[in-house]
């Protein structure tokens, strides 16, 4: 009787334990990580001429003055 | 800053595919994955046109809308990317696509489809800018690095433009207006009738010769 006592508490106290080692099961696992911005520094050494990363004014102005190159026609008046 | 944006200029593309020369390279994409490519309408007879096409980086992205695992996001300059490390691969994004952007390597074992990969208006992916992780997933992060997509700048014609929209509107409304072609197109006046950021030329164009309608 007293054995058979000691394997039913045991049974339930391993049983009990067992969800000690589950992980948690939620949405969090599969999370998109956060970006960081455009115009923060940038580790790659091909950055453009005369730009410095970390300004968003200047990064802003450079993108500005860039898309203009694709511009023929204030190309021309530049000249 | 408004949202960056790409326009092709049908009356300019020559199907040269030096954009998806230019793309391939700039981010070393894998054999069998086009992120931009150049579509052919009327091939060989007259009036054939030619226009390149990528990601358009909607607004309101499809994408998006039906990703299961929510694996997109939308920068502040409105470009739209997505987290490889949580992509799952199933394709939905790719049926939801009108543009046929998304990609998917399939040179794996059993005819595997990895992770989707497509065009991200050079602005790389959720690493540290710059790095080679960044570089590895997603390929060059031409934006932080001061630049604009490789496509676009590289585009020998110039009929691939790409930028902020206000300033890339203003040069094709400014080329339009100076060809005095184009403009009397229905809805033409709608998407680039108004100027916004004095993008186009510092000098007035010349008059269109034909109407501009809505």
């Amino acid at each position: 009787m007293k054995g058979s006592v000691a394997w039913i508490v045991g049974g339930a106290l391993a049983l009990a334990l067992a969800g000690c080692g589950e992980k948690p099961q939620v949405l969090e696992a599969g999370k998109k990580k956060p970006d960081a911005k455009a115009w923060e520094a940038n580790s790659s050494p091909y950055v453009a001429t005369g730009y410095k990363p970390g300004d968003q004014a200047a990064w802003e102005q450079q993108l500005r003055t860039r898309a203009q190159a694709q511009n023929e026609y204030a190309r021309d008046v530049a000249k | 800053m408004a949202r960056m944006k790409f326009i092709c200029d049908a009356e300019r593309c020559i199907e040269c595919n030096g954009c998806v020369t230019a793309c391939k390279q700039e981010h070393e994409v894998p054999w069998g994955v086009n992120r931009r490519r150049v579509v052919t309408l009327n091939d060989g007879v007259p009036g054939e046109r030619s226009i390149s096409v990528a990601c358009m980086h909607c607004s309101d992205a499809p994408c998006m809308a039906v990703c299961p695992v929510d694996c997109f996001y939308r920068t502040d300059e409105g470009v739209v990317l997505h987290d490889k490390d949580v992509c799952i691969g199933c394709g939905y994004c790719s049926y939801a696509c009108p543009f046929g952007a998304p990609q998917f390597p399939t040179n794996g074992n059993f005819g595997l489809r990895g992770k989707m990969d497509k065009c991200t208006f050079c602005a790389g992916g959720p690493e540290d800018n710059g790095s080679q992780a960044e570089f590895d997933k997603y390929g060059r992060n031409r934006l932080s690095e001061g630049k604009l997509p490789a496509c676009a700048e590289m585009c020998s014609t110039k009929a691939l433009l790409g930028g902020d929209g206000d300033i890339v509107a203003d040069i094709f409304r400014t080329r339009v207006l100076s060809r005095g072609k184009g403009s009397e197109v229905w809805g033409w006046g709608t998407a680039y009738g108004k100027p916004s950021q004095g993008g186009g030329a510092p000098t007035e164009p010349k008059p269109a010769t034909t109407g501009v309608k809505s």
